[in-house]
């Protein structure tokens, strides 16, 4: 059976490398000079003030992928909300605050704020400079959970009330649909960049409505990162099964 | 210059990958997905993508590794407290 | 050089698949996923890539004064990554529920059970 399934991989990768090389050999060449696509969205980004054409693309010209992919980050951070939920099988336990050597405490109660207030000001230079909502949302959620280093998991606990960021979680995806709708009422279409005056060249204000859309990402990818790594501490740190039951319950499956 | 820079990246991601699926234990393939992280940002900004490196700096290197962490801490302890009353 | 990025990006996407293939351990497989996603990103990049070019950034540079990589791929890339984190927490999650009913993440162990 084993040998079988090895064989079979054997086969199946040599085949699937013979196809991958023969389409690698086919690609434009590594750093070709034609880029069709890049350079159109180089004109439309500039043509619309957004000096992050990355930016530009995400909240723009391809805003309505930027909703699907943000359809798909909600719809997981909820099932990873149900599949982690406290089943009636399990209690919490108030774990021991452990011991955590002084200059480690130190030293993350000190880089917090700043690791915070740097997601932030990459959330909102998202559409002048490298960054944006996708970045500086999880920069600023991962840097929140250095309290989990710095104090304990309480002290992470108290600043952390997590239906409010499940509230956040989905107003913001709420906003970017009626930004988009806006655009509709408008008299245009859905989610196109032609509510808000495209402001001057590289400023805070620039590219009409990327950098709300940018702000609205940046607001749900930081909650939705906050909410799937609090369901994840809650069940290594806290959720412990009854025992006894749990061993008769899997028998039943 | 920027090509030879760019080569020697490319071979150390290609190394780092190979190291991530090799080591078997979890809780160390964590380190070691944490280091491609940190090697593939490092690759994107020598291909002139600031934008895409931020983020696999805090997804790749903190955010992955983290959660994979935590979920070997839950089936350990799971594993732990099942046979400790046993 | 014309096609080393992207047999890199081949190799990447092999490896992580034979992990996967040969896991004997979930956690690990859903490592070995993240491996076989970060060979997109390569390759994404790697097509996008044009020589001598700077990043498709306005905001410290003249348009049109230098050539500049696309876009269009980085964006790709750049959602791809977030996305695909919070699929590997979904994937992390069903393996702790995994774990919880039926107290082993061996998938070989996981098919006795089923048979």
């Amino acid at each position: 059976m084993n040998r079988l399934r090895l064989v079979l991989l054997t086969v199946g990768g040599a085949g699937l490398a013979a196809l991958l090389v023969a389409a690698c050999l086919r690609l434009p060449d590594f750093g070709g000079r034609r880029h069709p696509y890049g350079d159109r969205a180089v004109h439309a980004s500039l043509s619309r003030h957004t000096a992050n054409t990355i930016a530009s693309v995400n909240f723009d010209q391809r805003a309505y992928d930027t909703l699907g992919e943000m359809s798909i980050l909600f719809a997981a951070v909820l099932g990873c909300v149900v599949l982690l939920r406290q089943a009636g099988d399990e209690r919490r336990a108030r774990p021991e605050p452990a011991e955590v050597a002084r200059p480690v405490r130190r030293y993350a109660l000190l880089v917090l704020p700043v690791a915070l207030l740097t997601g932030l000001y990459v959330i909102a230079h998202g559409q002048l400079s490298p960054g944006g909502g996708f970045q500086g949302g999880v920069v600023a959620a991962t840097a929140l959970h250095l309290l989990y280093l710095g104090a304990d998991y309480r002290a992470l606990e108290r600043v952390r009330p997590l239906g409010v960021y499940e509230t956040t979680d989905s107003l913001a995806v709420a906003a970017y649909l009626v930004l988009g709708t806006a655009g509709v009422l408008a008299g245009t279409a859905f989610l196109a960049n032609t509510l808000l005056p495209y402001g001057t060249f590289n400023t805070l204000s620039s590219g009409g409505t990327v950098p709300l859309l940018n702000a609205a990402i940046g607001m749900e990818v930081a909650s939705a990162a906050v909410v799937l790594l609090a369901h994840f501490l809650d069940q290594a740190v806290e959720i412990e099964e009854t025992t006894g039951e749990r061993t008769e319950g899997a028998h039943e499956r | 210059m920027s090509d030879a820079l760019t080569v020697v990246v490319l071979v150390l991601v290609a190394a780092a990958a190979t190291a991530a699926v090799a080591q078997r234990d979890p809780a160390r393939q964590a380190l070691v997905l944490s280091f491609l992280g940190v090697l593939l940002a490092a690759l994107f900004t020598v291909l002139q993508a600031p934008d895409v490196g931020l983020s696999q700096l805090a997804v790749g290197s903190a955010l992955t590794p983290l959660l994979i962490m935590l979920s070997v801490r839950k089936v350990r302890r799971r594993g732990r407290s099942k046979e400790g009353p046993e | 050089m014309h096609v080393l990025p992207y047999l890199i990006a081949a190799y990447i996407f092999l490896t992580g698949c034979y992990g996967l293939a040969t896991s004997r351990n979930l956690i690990h497989a859903v490592g070995c996923l993240a491996v076989c996603q970060s060979a997109t990103y390569v390759l994404l990049l790697a097509v996008g890539y044009r020589d001598g070019g700077t990043a498709p950034v306005f905001s410290d540079m003249r348009p049109g004064s230098r050539p500049v990589v696309d876009p269009v791929v980085q964006a790709l890339t750049l959602t791809d990554i977030v996305v695909g984190a919070t699929v590997t927490a979904l994937l992390l999650a069903l393996v702790l529920q995994i774990a919880k009913r039926h107290g082993t993440i061996d998938p070989d162990e996981l098919r006795e059970l089923r048979g």
